[in-house]
């Protein structure tokens, strides 16, 4: 059997290749600094870490303007989502509130979370998208009732890069006196998210994605938000998330923080401006999914009609290159994306979208070569497909 | 990454034979839909009077096991009669690929399946069905559902897009819930002529709009 090892990666909305430099910031705390944090009336190892982590703790929290004490770490995402959903409500139960309100094109971890959770006691409302992605913020307010404790909107999406208008939502949220949540995943550290201007209480962040370590994320909680523990334990994480503490964790997700700026981004979009033009221009019917201006610096997705997904990703894994698709082929579940058709596409169009994420470590000749590997494998799959034929 | 499939998986789908379609083939079918994640098309000529395929022709919208199975089913059947063409399982196809992941069987069967209707084509076309069974409204039914729906990529029963089927006396009516000039219309009359007008007992197809 043939192994591959892929040299071009552009799936960096699933995982990031971490930074060395990450790495070394970790180090100490693995082999010298190893201690939990204790209190300060511990063991010198233990004031160390404890150190270590409020000063991780304070570099996420500038990172957004909030207050030290209002970020809790995390095992990543998934985590944070589910803590954000299922603590507000189990704290806002005994004021009857039961409703939460969601958009039909969330992670798993959030649409998930919600679909168990209507099982159960909970009322959920999923409001539609439109065609780029973006929620219907009037039926959002609409849905709003006197039971509602929590609207939980993704700050973008994981797969077609749609940034929400969360300004918008959150007004919205303020002004009805219900807690707004937003899955910040895919968004963090690649635009500016100012928690002090924008009515955000809860937002979830994650390492994974940004070149830090796996296994460490953030809730960020508004001083003053009511929510419950939903793990039980120690009283880590100002007794909101028990456990001991990932120190070298969060060093290492507080420097991968440090180490994107402006101009990294701004690098990113170029780079992904030149992607997405080559593939709509060079290669004849394809459409671009999400919004054409308002998405994330490092997300293009592209459907390419008459072919299916796991065919075009299987050939690119054969010349090296990794991206995803929404195919229904290419999932565990054999289920097709349910972003693609919450965007109102239909299966065809799920089956043949690529969703290419790039990082600061893509290269411009890479992309030239993703580009003309695209071109022929296309042209391949569109010569054995009976689809084209209906033109 | 080491692949899910098997080597003889892997090289089917990187080469595949038999690729592309035959003009005025003897037999066609197509199975599946984009709905369902995946299509394929047979195509096939045969030698009249030896009963022999001598060209198969096959095309896939799919995934990899969708185009291996039908890359190594033409070449299974290329060189067999109809008769011996017709019995080639799926389990053959997928030991001759030398297996397939389970979660895949769906989209290999079709390229098994869509053979057998090719073979079922050409049997209508020359009127030399073997199996005469007098053609009923589950048969209709089921050969309708074979056209696809193109606003939403599911077939035209389920979409509720036919309204209603009468068969009498070899004479089949097809009456559709949209008017005559809605974008798709004559594409789908077509395709549900293409469907039906082969059965060995129905002399006249007619499709029917709304006013």
């Amino acid at each position: 059997m043939d192994k591959i090892t892929n040299s071009i990666y552009m799936d960096n909305s699933a995982s990031t290749r971490m930074d060395e430099r990450v790495l070394e910031a970790m180090r100490p705390y693995f082999f010298d600094k190893y201690a939990v944090a204790t209190s300060d009336f511990g063991y010198s190892m233990g004031i160390d870490a404890k150190q270590a982590l409020a000063e991780s703790r304070s570099a996420i929290a500038r990172s957004i303007n909030a207050g030290d004490n209002e970020i809790i770490f995390t095992s990543g995402f998934t985590e944070s989502n589910n803590l954000a959903i299922k603590g507000v409500l189990k704290a806002l139960k005994k004021q009857g509130k039961n409703h939460v309100i969601s958009s039909t094109i969330e992670d798993f971890s959030v649409r998930n979370t919600l679909q168990k959770l209507a099982k159960e006691d909970v009322d959920v409302t999923f409001i539609p998208v439109n065609s780029e992605g973006f929620v219907d913020s009037e039926k959002l307010a609409d849905a709003i009732n006197d039971k509602t404790a929590l609207v939980t909107v993704q700050t973008a999406n994981q797969e077609i890069g749609t940034l929400q208008d969360i300004e918008k939502i959150g007004e919205i949220c303020s002004q009805s006196n219900v807690y707004f949540h937003t899955d910040a995943t895919h968004a963090y550290k690649r635009i500016d998210i100012d928690v002090s201007e924008l009515n955000i209480d809860l937002m979830t962040m994650d390492s994974m994605m940004i070149h830090g370590p796996r296994g460490i994320g953030a809730l960020y909680m508004r001083k003053g938000v009511e929510l419950a523990k939903i793990m039980d334990g120690g009283y880590q994480e100002f007794d909101k998330r028990a456990g001991p503490e990932n120190i070298p964790g969060a060093v290492g997700f507080a420097k991968a923080v440090e180490l994107i700026d402006e101009k990294e981004n701004q690098k990113i979009k170029e780079m992904t401006d030149y992607l997405r033009g080559k593939l709509l221009s060079e290669i004849k019917d394809t459409t671009l999914n999400g919004s054409a201006d308002r998405r994330i610096p490092h997300n293009v997705n592209v459907t390419f009609h008459y072919v299916e997904g796991e065919s075009i990703t299987l050939h690119l894994d054969m010349r090296g290159i990794a991206v995803s698709t929404g195919s229904a082929c290419f999932s565990k579940s054999l289920e097709a994306s349910h972003v693609i058709m919450g965007i109102g596409g239909d299966h065809e169009r799920a089956h043949g979208s690529v969703r290419f994420t790039l990082s600061r470590f893509n290269t411009k000749k890479e992309i030239d070569a993703v580009v003309e590997a695209m071109k022929d494998i296309i042209e391949n799959l569109r010569r054995i497909s009976p689809l084209k034929k209906k033109e | 990454m080491s692949f899910p499939y098997s080597e003889k998986v892997m090289e089917h789908f990187k080469n595949p034979r038999n690729v592309g379609k035959i003009e005025d083939p003897d037999g066609k079918a197509t199975e599946g839909s984009p709905a369902c994640g995946d299509m394929v098309a047979v195509y096939i000529n045969v030698n009249k009077e030896t009963q022999v395929i001598e060209d198969i022709k096959f095309e896939s919208y799919g995934c990899a096991s969708n185009i291996a199975t039908g890359s190594v089913i033409t070449e299974m059947a290329k060189g067999k009669t109809i008769e011996e063409a017709k019995k080639i399982s799926w389990k053959e196809a997928t030991n001759e690929l030398g297996g397939l992941p389970s979660v895949k069987t769906h989209c290999s069967v079709l390229a098994v399946d869509g053979l057998r209707a090719a073979i079922k084509n050409y049997e209508e076309k020359q009127g030399i069905v073997t199996e005469k069974v007098p053609t009923d409204m589950d048969e209709v039914t089921k050969r309708l559902r074979k056209v696809m729906n193109p606003m939403s990529g599911l077939d035209i029963v389920k979409t509720s897009i036919v309204k209603d089927i009468k068969i009498d006396n070899g004479a089949i009516t097809v009456e559709l819930d949209i008017p005559d000039t809605h974008q798709f219309a004559s594409n789908l009359k077509e395709e549900i002529h293409e469907k039906l007008d082969t059965i060995w007992d129905i002399d006249s197809v007619t499709v029917k709009f709304n006013e």
